[in-house]
Order: C-alpha cells, then structure tokens, then sequence
C-alpha cells in the first residue's frame, strides 16, 4: 500500500487522529507521519482519553451509581455521563450543578478543591466587603452585651452602608 | 524579523523560551464547545473590543480572524507558537490578537473562551507571568469571568481549573539525551506532577532534543508557586545539562568537537534537507555555539532558523504552497543563506 499522503512511498505507519471529535485514520509512510507529527496538530497522546480514564474510576466507586442518576446541566445541556466520556465540561454553571462528583474529580486531578490564587478586582473586593461585614457584627455583639449602645448605633449604620455596595 | 526569538535571554544556552499561559472564560456564556454561532461572535466581538478599544494597548496589538486565515498561515501562527494547533483547527468563530513584539496573544474562542499567553526568551518565567497579570487586568476591566470563590476561575476542562495557569519553559537538552540521563529525569518529573513533552508532540528523539517543561496542577497553589516549582526544577536540569556538557567535552575532546562540526558542515552543505533531520543538526549546531566549538553564530539566530524551517513557515515565506520534496530544498537554501555559507 502507499502512503496516503505523498503517494509515493509505502505506507507503513498507521496514523490515527482525532478532528473534531472524529477519529480519522490514514496510512502514511514514516517521513510523511513524522510530518504529521510535527506539525503540531494532535498528538496521539490525548488528555481527555487519560481523564475520562481517571474519572471513571470514580465510577466503581460506591457512592456514586451514575446508570440510575444522571445530572444534566440546565444551562448547557451537559449531562454528567458525557462529560466522563469526553473530559470536559460545558458551561460554568456545570460545576455547580455536578457539585460533590465533580469536587472528588478534582481533588484527585490536583489534590486540593480550594483555589489559592488571584481572583478579578470585582470579586476580591466583594470577598473583602463580606469579611468586613463579619467582622463589624461580631464588634456590635460585643458593644450590645456590653449595653454601649451609641457604639452599637454607629456600628449598625456602618453595617448598613456596607450591605447596600 | 521581530518577536521574541531575536532577543537573547538569560539562561539561553539551555532555555529557548519562557511561557505563560491564563484561561479565562466569561461568566454569562456556555464554554466554546456549547456555544451558539451568536454567542461566539458575541464573544469574540467583546475581546477584540476590550483591547482596542483601550488607547494604549490599541497601538500595540493586532486582531486577526481565524476563520479568514490560510491554512499555511495558521500553521505558521502555530510553529511561532502564537496560538495553539487548537485553535488553528476551529470551526468556530475563532481569533487572536498578538502583540506587536509577539510576546503576547490573546486567543479568543479556543478550548476556553480566552487564553492569554505571554513568550520571553531564555530563563524569564517572572516577567512572562508578570505581562500575563497585566493583560489579564486589563480585560478584567471589561469582561465578566467565570470565578468561583472555591475553584476559583472556571475553565472548560477540570485539568486548568482554579489558577487556569500553565507555566512552561522550552529545554535543549542534547547532553542528558545523549548519556541517556533524560529517562531519570523524566521519571522524576512525573512523580511531582510536572509535564514532559517533547517540541510538537510526544517524538522527543524527532524534534531535536527540545523538551517542554510544565506544571500539571492548577488549582491549590498560587500563581507564584507554580512559576517557582518550574524554576526550581529548571534550575536543577540546567545545572545536571551543563555538568554533563563538561563531562563529555573533557572525557574526549575531539569525539564532540568531530561530532558538532559534521553536523555543522552537513546543515550548511546540504541541499535537501528534511524537517526531521534539520532539527536534527541544528541540536548538534546550538550545543556547538553553547559551547563555543563554533564561533561566531549567535543562539538568537539558531531560534530563527529553527522556526524558518518549519514547515507551515517555509510555504508562508515562500508565498505559495510546497510539495514535501520542494520544501527540503527550500529548507537547504534558507539554512544556508542564514549561516552566510557562499558554496
């Protein structure tokens, strides 16, 4: 058989690649797969075949039983047995809606489920208004039990203004 | 010529390159993969807008439509490594914006809706992450991300979730590869969660002994801690690459010197080159530069040459498409005028 690219060499490597979805196979020639190979596209290492490997383990796993409950994402569509089969998920709302099965995933994937870095301006200030909120009413507990109450005026007011931002 | 790969960078006799990449995803929108044809130009309209509709980074960045691209000028993009061959498959309604010194692109519609990529020559993994922060703050100004306060930013696949970072730097790394060493390090690599690829794919022995280096976590561990786990390791395979450099030059002189300076009268004498075996000499030339063996060529015009024959570049260069026999003689040609050899 000849290679099916150049046409001119025999082929002799067996070139399997998924596009789209769609696993292509072609018969090439080793300089032509080469070729192939080094052009960049798809490698036949795939890292949704080595996920959807690791997340079916949790498949075996007793507590969860996915062939009588199936979650599908209101959002998107995405039902949890599709993204076991394909490793990927389809809109952020999925992460809420596979909640615990999806949080055991990823603390196997990167040993944690609690994120350590940066976060966007807008929810970093939010996060900081919250735990300022925290903070304020614990103070206004203590001024109440202590009967200082134009202390604990002032602190309810502060309160306030932070709960309208 | 401009872009990264003409500046010399710290570190460059083992480090090619320095990246750093962001995934990011809007919040009101489905990821890319359940995107309506709307929403994908919805998002692609709000990126493009972000940046240059912003004074200062207008001057600097420049858009391109994907879906208008030849299929020879995508696989160049994807050999400078602006955008990934991801991306250069889409079907959807896909682009990139690249800044004019190529060291930052923003993909728009990938496997996320954004990935933020920023390239320095050599050992640089603070500044790419330092310009990887800034543009990210910029689009932040406009954009709405997917974040959430446990699993901080929501990505489509759960393996780039939380920082949605991946820091990785290119190694030439011919000396572990010829004693065999590399094994070890590969093997201890994967035992702390750190990647090994080879230039474009898994054909390590292929792609002229170029290793790519990177984290495999994402989520847990701040941004700063990635950077400096892949320091700290780049450091130690620097140190064992070049230890082993010395080890060979000093155990028998003339087998390294004979062996460089074939290589380097093959890559500058031949008249068909393919890409396999270019790559191939070229490893043999830069570990000769590295080593002052050969004098005078500098490592910066090595990273040229090294994307100049690649095969998505020659055609682009050459301006029409090549058959795989024209291509080798092209690629004989350009090597030797690069390396000014008159014959």
């Amino acid at each position: 058989m000849l290679c099916q690219k150049c046409h001119k060499r025999i082929a002799n490597v067996h070139f399997t690649r998924v596009v789209n979805n769609q696993k292509v196979e072609m018969f090439l020639c080793e300089q032509c797969a080469n070729e192939e190979g080094q052009m960049g596209f798809e490698a036949p290492l795939s890292v949704s075949e080595f996920l959807s490997g690791i997340m079916n383990f949790g498949n075996s796993a007793p507590y969860v039983n996915l062939a009588s409950s199936d979650i599908v994402c209101e959002k998107c569509g995405m039902s949890f047995q599709e993204f076991q089969k394909i490793g990927k998920l389809g809109c952020s709302q999925c992460y809420r809606t596979f909640g615990e099965r999806l949080k055991s995933i990823l603390k196997r994937l990167h040993g944690s489920a609690q994120h350590n870095g940066r976060m966007p301006k807008k929810v970093s200030e939010s996060i900081k208004i919250s735990r300022e909120i925290e903070r304020l009413k614990e103070l206004l507990n203590e001024a109440i039990k202590n009967e200082e109450y134009e202390k604990a005026a002032e602190l309810r007011d502060r309160i306030r203004n932070l709960e309208v931002k | 010529m401009p872009g990264w790969y003409v500046e010399d960078g710290p570190e460059s006799d083992v480090v090619v390159s320095s990246r750093v990449r962001f995934a990011r995803n809007f919040e009101e929108y489905p990821f890319p993969s359940k995107m309506t044809r709307e929403q994908g130009q919805s998002v692609l309209n709000a990126v493009r807008d972000a940046v240059l509709n912003n004074s200062s980074a207008a001057k600097n960045f420049v858009f391109i439509d994907i879906q208008q691209m030849s299929p020879i000028d995508r696989q160049a993009l994807v050999e400078m490594h602006l955008i990934s061959p991801d991306l250069a498959e889409s079907q959807k309604q896909s682009g990139v914006l690249i800044s004019k010194d190529e060291k930052i692109s923003i993909m728009i519609n990938e496997e996320d809706h954004l990935r933020i990529q920023c390239i320095y020559p050599g050992m640089q993994l603070d500044q790419a992450l330092d310009l990887c922060i800034k543009v990210d703050g910029l689009l932040e100004e406009n954009i709405r991300y997917a974040f959430d306060d446990k699993y901080g930013y929501l990505t489509c696949c759960p393996t780039n979730i939380g920082t949605g970072m991946r820091a990785s730097v290119m190694l030439h790394l011919p000396a572990l590869t010829m004693t065999g060493y590399i094994r070890n390090i590969l093997d201890a690599c994967s035992k702390i969660g750190i990647a090994v690829r080879g230039l474009y794919g898994e054909n390590s022995e292929a792609s002229g002994n170029m290793f790519q280096i990177s984290n495999q976590v994402t989520l847990g561990q701040s941004e700063e801690e990635i950077a400096s786990n892949i320091k700290n390791i780049t450091s130690q395979i620097i140190e064992h690459e070049r230890s082993l450099r010395d080890q060979l030059y000093k155990q028998n002189p003339y087998r390294l010197e004979d062996k460089v300076l074939r290589s380097f009268g093959l890559f500058t004498n031949a008249r068909i080159l393919s890409s396999e075996e270019s790559l191939k000499l070229l490893s043999d030339v830069r570990l000769g530069v590295n080593m002052g063996i050969i004098k005078g060529i500098s490592t910066e015009k090595l990273n040229e040459i090294m994307l100049l024959i690649q095969p998505g570049y020659l055609q682009k260069i050459t301006g029409k498409p090549l058959s795989p026999e024209e291509r080798d003689i092209k690629r004989a040609e350009i090597v030797r005028n690069k390396l000014g050899c008159s014959i």
